[in-house]
């Protein structure tokens, strides 16, 4: 047939591709992958950035910001000190970026993209062109988000939220923040289409549903969440930009006045509407951040204990079950607003319920550790260091998800200090581990050990001394919006004192990152270089060359076993790649 | 480097990569309306006072543009079938047809919005005006999406024909689906929009 011939004469050939299409407009899954991860890395320190200036306000509210304060115009800090106005915008654009452009893109878009079709011994993903279209949307959102400190009134500075009314009335840094959600939204969904497509469609022979890797199905779990749950984010801005653009009232009530004035519009919206559509999204987005980094704990978990995952199938089918409830969880976020007893108590028993897999999952890792041979490898302590800190960040939800323990807690620094510790210390710790894993792989070259235990030392240390205070603040009823950190309000003065040593922490820990951004790009060219497989991993990823060509394997593995045996006995080394074929 | 199933169906799942890939960008479709769907029916419920469909909007024009889709979604079938049957210059022909249909809907869509601006009807006048425009423009939207396609696939990229019929047809399929997708799309719309 035509068809196969015409591809026969290709298949084996790789032409020298010039450097814009071999490093730029790349349809690689490799090279998007880094693509992504390098971009989600900036990101994820400008978002940073944005935090640390915050944190001076919050330490020292009303002084003047030494030295970077003169960098700054007098629309955002005149004379050095920040106004309330570029405050809310830094928190608005702090989470934004920091979900969106940073933690989700380098979790999903990163090591999605680099892993998974690696790890299931595919060529490449199932759509290389959407792929790139994919990264190259997630750029313009993100190019988006930027520019929108430059529009008049500065970035959107509504909270990450963007609850109506207010957003519908902001600034047209809003408008920005809308526009570069579409984009995200549209990058995700190519994603999120294209990560399903590639594990049902090619996974090699062999490797059925229950041989794949778990972080494999961390992300085919997070591609559904992505997929199901964005559109009605998508509906929600698109109704936003209605209002904000054609004056349609979809979330602006009747008889709303602002500052004095009636406003002037048609009405019988319901800003409650958009809340509903918005956490429609926004909580399965929090599994979207957390999954992936499980899948990347449970892989170097196994591999360092040198023992197979135990309960593979009971994780698995608890992360199924965690991305179905995910989506009848989200209005816990919503208690205080009046929906009603019958309402909440639904959300609250769902909410209760779905903290059941997370607790299975965490107790699988937990257990894999017992009687294993633990490595203390860089990547190893941050696997570890995750375990706890999402412990904590687990359990301090549980108050979030009871109405009664909400109502008080609602809006505070302990809710802040809760997803803090899912988010960073959980999340970022399991993604720097992920960077220390596969960097061999990517690179042919691993890091510096001694300088990656600083960078996690220093990394948990300072986190837990930012986020740990803010449990207390919150407990104290301390507001998470407020410009001054609560210095106007004489019932947070007792936890006041904290604020300056978080903020101290906050700097330091940026500090701590430098050595991890010296090890990254020394490493890239000077580190020490190693063979396909340094870490004597089981899995398919580490039977391709390092770095992989274009096309991945030197030959098309085959699955023969499942994928964590590590240790098998009578075996001759202590692990049994999946790709070995079984001795007769 | 080739990438499997592409063609051939794979053995395990009896889907082709595109096959899949589209239906589960319909099933993200389907969450993105049926969040609009759902905003329609809050904002209905929690109002005063809602206008009956048809006093504002005309239900023959809309009804002309229902017959329209829906003889569309029957042409790419023809369409598709021809191209099975190994006949390109017939499929280019219903493909051509399709995407003659689609401009019908949009040009009876474009008179429909100018007669509403003309009366002064706009998004901002009331919730039912902003959730038409709104619903009825990401229709739109949609329906010049496959425009674009079928204009594609009848001009440059039938040229793939002549190296990959079988390829050539397969595409026809998917975009087939999405067209059946927008064209219930619309069946949804009109009852709800003009009717109710």
């Amino acid at each position: 047939m035509s068809q196969s011939d015409h591809h026969d004469e290709h298949a084996n050939e790789h032409p020298k591709l010039g450097f814009w299409q071999a490093y730029v407009f790349s349809t690689d899954h490799k090279v998007i992958g880094i693509q992504y991860g390098l971009t989600a890395l900036v990101f994820l320190f400008f978002g940073f950035c944005l935090m640390m200036l915050m944190r001076w306000q919050l330490a020292y509210p009303g002084q003047a910001l030494p030295i970077f304060g003169s960098l700054f115009s007098d629309a955002t800090m005149p004379g050095g000190v920040m106004l309330p106005e570029f405050y809310n915008s830094l928190g608005a654009m702090h989470g934004t970026i920091m979900v969106f452009l940073g933690v989700v893109p380098l979790a999903v878009g990163a090591f999605g993209n680099f892993v998974v079709p690696l790890q299931i011994g595919a060529p490449d993903m199932a759509f290389p062109k959407l792929n790139m279209a994919s990264y190259w949307s997630f750029f313009a959102g993100g190019v988006v988000m930027l520019y929108s400190f430059m529009a008049p009134g500065g970035a959107a500075n509504s909270g990450w939220t963007s609850y109506p009314p207010l957003s519908d009335i902001a600034t047209a840094g809003q408008t920005y923040w809308l526009i570069g959600m579409i984009f995200l939204i549209t990058s995700s969904l190519l994603g999120s289409v294209n990560f399903i497509v590639t594990i049902i469609q090619l996974r090699v022979e062999g490797l059925t549903y229950m041989r794949m890797p778990f972080f494999v199905w961390a992300q085919l779990v997070t591609a559904f969440l992505l997929l199901l749950a964005f559109p009605p984010l998508e509906a929600a801005g698109v109704m936003q930009l209605m209002d904000r653009l054609a004056d349609t009232s979809f979330f602006l009530p009747t008889g709303l006045v602002v500052t004095g004035d009636a406003l002037q519009v048609s009405g019988g919206g319901s800003p409650l509407l958009w809340q509903h559509l918005f956490w429609f999204l926004a909580h399965p987005e929090v599994y979207v951040l957390i999954l992936p980094a499980m899948g990347i704990v449970a892989e170097i978990i196994a591999n360092n204990s040198r023992k197979p995952l135990f309960g593979y199938k009971s994780a698995v089918y608890s992360l199924i079950f965690l991305g179905f409830m995910s989506f009848i969880v989200w209005a816990h976020h919503m208690f205080l607003t009046g929906m009603g007893t019958t309402i909440s108590a639904f959300f609250q028993t769902t909410t209760m319920i779905i903290s059941i897999p997370s607790v299975v999952i965490l107790t699988v890792f937990f257990i894999s550790l017992w009687g294993g041979r633990i490595r203390f490898n860089t990547c190893m302590l941050f696997a570890l260091g995750f375990l706890p800190m999402f412990g904590i960040g687990g359990l301090t939800g549980l108050p979030l998800g009871l109405s009664a323990a909400d109502i008080p807690l609602h809006d505070t620094y302990y809710v802040i200090g809760h997803f803090h510790y899912v988010v960073a210390p959980g999340t970022l710790l399991a993604l720097f581990a992920g960077i220390y894993y596969w960097f061999p792989k990517a690179t042919g070259r691993i890091m510096n050990e001694f300088w990656g235990k600083v960078h996690f030392w220093g990394s948990i240390v300072c986190m837990n001394m930012i986020f740990f205070p803010m449990l207390i603040q919150g407990l104290a009823g301390v507001s998470r919006r407020l410009y001054d950190g609560g210095a106007s309000y004489e019932f947070a003065e007792p936890v006041l004192h904290y604020n300056a040593a978080m903020s101290h922490a906050a700097w330091l820990l940026a500090v701590f990152q430098l050595p991890f951004i010296i090890n990254f790009f020394y490493s890239i060219w000077k580190g020490k270089q190693v063979d396909r497989n340094p870490w004597q991993s089981t899995t398919m990823e580490w039977e391709a060359p390092s770095p992989p060509p274009h096309g991945n394997f030197d030959t098309p593995p085959v699955a023969y076993r499942g994928p964590y045996e590590y240790s098998v006995p009578g075996a001759e080394k202590d692990y049994t790649p999946q790709c070995e074929a079984a001795e007769v | 480097m080739l990438i499997p199933y592409t063609v051939k169906p794979r053995p395990d799942t009896g889907l082709i990569n595109s096959k899949l890939g589209i239906w589960l960008f319909l099933a993200s479709e389907v969450m993105l309306f049926g969040a609009l769907f759902s905003s329609y029916i809050l904002l209905r419920v929690n109002s005063v006072d809602w206008p009956v469909g048809s006093t504002i909007l005309s239900v023959p024009i809309a009804a002309f543009n229902t017959v329209v889709l829906i003889s569309s979604s029957i042409t790419v079938i023809m369409a598709w079938a021809s191209l099975k049957m190994g006949n390109l210059s017939k499929g280019r022909m219903y493909i051509l047809i399709t995407f003659l249909l689609g401009l019908t809907f949009m040009c009876v869509k474009a008179y429909e919005y100018n007669t509403k601006f003309h009366h002064g009807l706009f998004p901002s006048e009331s919730t039912f005006m902003a959730i038409y425009f709104t619903l009825t423009g990401l229709h739109g939207l949609h329906v010049l999406g496959g425009m674009i396609v079928f204009a594609y696939f009848w001009g440059p990229g039938a040229k793939m024909w002549k190296t990959e019929p079988e390829h050539f047809t397969n595409r026809i399929e998917i975009v087939g689906l999405y067209w059946h997708f927008v064209d219930l799309v619309w069946i949804f719309l009109f009852p709800v929009l003009y009717l109710l």
